[in-house]
């Protein structure tokens, strides 16, 4: 809601003025679902950008997140959206450019810094053309209280069984609520509960490739065993969480009344200013001890050239802005939390968002499984996905029911090639 | 109804000179309600019988009727949909309306102090944005920060507390509930006018046949007022099986828990529009769109003509 009317405030106020007062120069506007990041994109990269480039202004023009893929349809089909248009990963941003909404950026300058795997969330599935310029994964994984665990003795968890007896511990104790999350808004439990812990269980790419090839089914142990241990989460979680939202999580977070938080990275930056305690983070706890561990390194964002853009010249050199080092290295701090795809290596302060990217060099990333090829039909397995992890912690459904009703979703429309 | 109007009074026996301002006047209604009434709702129409075959739209017959009542997914989501929407339904007629008509009643009673005052503060729910009202009520009934777990356990009712809008089996009860709270001064402002409006010698004559207190509420307003409540059923029935906004914003557009509060309204929303991954599909939402038009339209023509036509009103 107060996104809604951030938006709108944002709209009225800001919006208004800067297009009367620059309507001489080029303005590009982009469309965004980041309506946090608003003062960062004023403050500092908007800044950077027009003080190299005169003539050239930028308006950042967020929508709430749950709304934008519908608001960035509409007004691409009605023809008003911006010029430039932040990318949602695969399926989404790929089915705007088969429409020929977004433009090739193939020959853009700067997209040589990076790799094919940093690329793969915006390029065509035969690898020919590329549609986004990358500009953040996020990484899941267990943020923590450490002055909690301090005073309670305890120690980040490395496999599923410490993990739980932690839990225990916290439980026991009673001053703190062991786990902040709620099922209310349903994709908490899907993306900061299965597709957090989930990898560990299905190997990472290993798996997610063999559910697309069709050489395994949800209803595999890899697959439903993770929707088993998110079934025990249920005892550690705070009262009434069946009603707890996304705010509501990350408040009793950061008020301290929750020890640990199932968190994706973007989670950091919020954090650290409302935090008064001191956090750690640890990766998603193995199985054995000595297995290898992997953690979700999702493609998050990038922003692409709207195809019908007037300004197409003027947008090349914002995009070329943001394939630069300089723009990775401002982003990055600017948002811990939000890992640059760029081949450069970015130095980062923070220490938080330094522990999560650490996890790259011991663990196997992969993205979440939902997203890429598997949520192109109806029923959509990502929304199916949340609905059922929602399920599975409430005890509506068993792990098995979950399971089996995804893969008759799936098996619905979806015909794996060869 | 105008244009029956106007034609009867063109054959009348005296030759009166064609009456233009009556078309004048009514032009900029009539203008305004086909741009944004009626063509819409024709082109809605129309889409349900189109679709995407190999990239081309064409038109498909009613395949995608098919597709929603044939389909087991997708009719599993419209009969479910459906299914709330008729609790949806019955939860305002059996709540709201009988608690307006007597909030009406309790008004009406003469010498009844602060009336005016009862009055607004029932009725100004109903004129806020339900953004306001769906926030405002999933604070109250937040088990962390809501007042609701506290005010139980004040009078020792703490047990009876739960999760109500996170649980599958209460969550479309709380819905309604909430919805019945926004909206109950509609019903309770007409019932106020019908009763205000029996003229007082029928009163008295009650009276001095002996018939007072509740007893003269049965017997003489109720009937009196059956015609206002006529109206509030069939503006309630036309309200719920159009509404969306609360659901959404209260319980998200994919109505949760598991889509138990999921109406008519939302399923509408994603399939239209889309949500997160997935991808609008207008074709279904305007199948989706006609079948809840005809549903309407189905129960306004039953309250039309077989209820309205029966019922018995008083001249005084």
């Amino acid at each position: 809601m107060t996104r809604i009317l951030k938006g709108m405030l944002f709209a009225t106020t800001v919006l208004a003025p800067a297009g009367m007062a620059y309507a001489q120069d080029v303005t590009l506007t982009i469309e965004s679902w980041r309506n946090d990041d608003l003062p960062i994109w004023q403050e500092k990269i908007i800044p950077a950008f027009e003080a190299k480039n005169p003539g050239i202004k930028i308006a950042f023009s967020p929508t709430a997140p749950t709304e934008y893929n519908a608001a960035l349809n509409a007004k691409l089909d009605a023809g008003s959206a911006g010029d430039l248009i932040t990318c949602r990963p695969f399926d989404a941003s790929l089915e705007l450019f088969n429409k020929g909404q977004l433009a090739s950026l193939n020959d853009l300058p700067g997209m040589e810094n990076f790799s094919d795997v940093a690329k793969s969330a915006w390029t065509t599935d035969d690898g020919a053309t590329t549609f986004c310029v990358p500009m953040a994964s996020v990484i899941h994984g267990f943020i923590y209280n450490a002055d909690a665990f301090t005073e309670l003795g305890l120690t980040p968890p490395t496999t599923e069984a410490e993990f739980f007896a932690l839990l225990d511990k916290i439980k026991a104790d009673g001053n703190y609520i062991p786990m902040a999350m709620g099922t209310k808004d349903l994709w908490e439990a899907a993306t900061m509960g299965y597709q957090n812990i989930g990898p560990t269980y299905w190997k990472g790419e290993e798996g997610r490739k063999a559910l697309i090839k069709g050489e395994q089914k949800l209803t595999d142990e890899p697959w439903v065993e993770p929707y088993k241990v998110l079934a025990k989460w249920k005892d550690y979680l705070g009262d009434g969480f069946e009603a707890q939202t996304y705010p509501d999580s990350q408040n009793l977070f950061t008020l301290g009344r929750a020890a640990i938080y199932p968190a994706g990275s973007w989670e950091i930056g919020p954090f650290n200013t409302q935090a008064q305690f001191k956090m750690g983070a640890f990766p998603p706890p193995v199985k054995n001890a000595g297995d290898t561990c992997y953690i979700s390194d999702h493609n998050d964002i990038g922003i692409g050239l709207n195809a019908k853009s007037g300004n197409a010249e003027a947008a090349k050199k914002f995009l070329s802005f943001v394939a630069s080092a300089e723009f990775a290295d401002l982003y990055a701090n600017a948002l811990p939390g939000f890992f640059s795809l760029n081949s450069t290596a970015v130095k980062m302060q923070d220490p938080l968002a330094q522990e999560f990217v650490s996890w790259r060099e011991k663990c196997q990333p992969t993205i979440r499984s939902t997203y890429q090829v598997l949520s192109r039909g109806t029923p959509n397995l990502e929304n199916e996905t949340w609905v059922e992890s929602a399920n599975v912690i409430n005890g509506t459904d068993t792990p098995e029911q979950a399971a089996e009703k995804l893969q008759k979703g799936l098996d619905s429309w979806y015909k794996p090639a060869k | 109804m105008t244009d029956a109007e106007m034609t009867e009074i063109e054959t009348g026996p005296a030759k009166r000179p064609v009456r233009w301002h009556i078309a004048v006047f009514l032009a900029p209604a009539v203008v305004v309600y086909t741009a944004i009434m009626i063509l819409p709702l024709i082109e809605t129409l129309r889409l349900s019988f189109f679709n995407l075959v190999e990239g081309q739209v064409r038109f498909v017959g009613l395949a995608n009727f098919k597709v929603l009542f044939g389909d087991p997914r997708w009719a599993a989501e419209f009969w479910n949909a459906l299914k709330n929407n008729i609790i949806f339904f019955v939860i305002h007629m059996l709540v709201q309306n009988p608690i307006g008509i007597a909030l009406a009643a309790m008004l009406s009673v003469p010498n009844l102090r602060f009336a005016a005052f009862y009055r607004s503060a029932i009725f100004v729910p109903t004129l806020l944005s339900f953004v306001i009202v769906g926030f405002i009520w999933k604070l109250i009934l937040s088990p962390i920060w809501g007042i609701t777990p506290w005010m139980l356990d004040l009078v020792g009712l703490k047990w009876a507390f739960a999760p109500w809008l996170g649980k599958p089996n209460t969550a479309l009860i709380a819905v309604s509930l909430i919805s019945v709270w926004q909206y109950v001064g509609i019903p309770m402002m007409l019932i106020y006018a019908a009763l205000l409006n029996i003229p007082d010698e029928v009163l008295e004559a009650a009276e001095c046949d002996g018939i007072t207190g509740w007893s003269q509420f049965w017997k003489i307003k109720l009937p009196l007022i059956l015609p206002a409540i006529g109206i509030i059923s069939i503006l309630t029935f036309v309200g719920n099986f159009n509404a969306f906004d609360l659901i959404y914003t209260v319980q998200g557009a994919l109505a949760g828990p598991d889509k138990s509060t999921d109406i008519l309204g939302t399923l509408l929303y994603r399939t239209f529009f889309g949500f997160q991954l997935q991808l609008g599909d207008r074709s279904m939402g305007a199948t989706i769109a006609t079948v809840m038009f005809l549903i309407i339209l189905a129960g306004v023509s039953l309250y039309l003509f077989v209820i309205q036509r029966r019922m018995r009103r008083y001249q005084f």
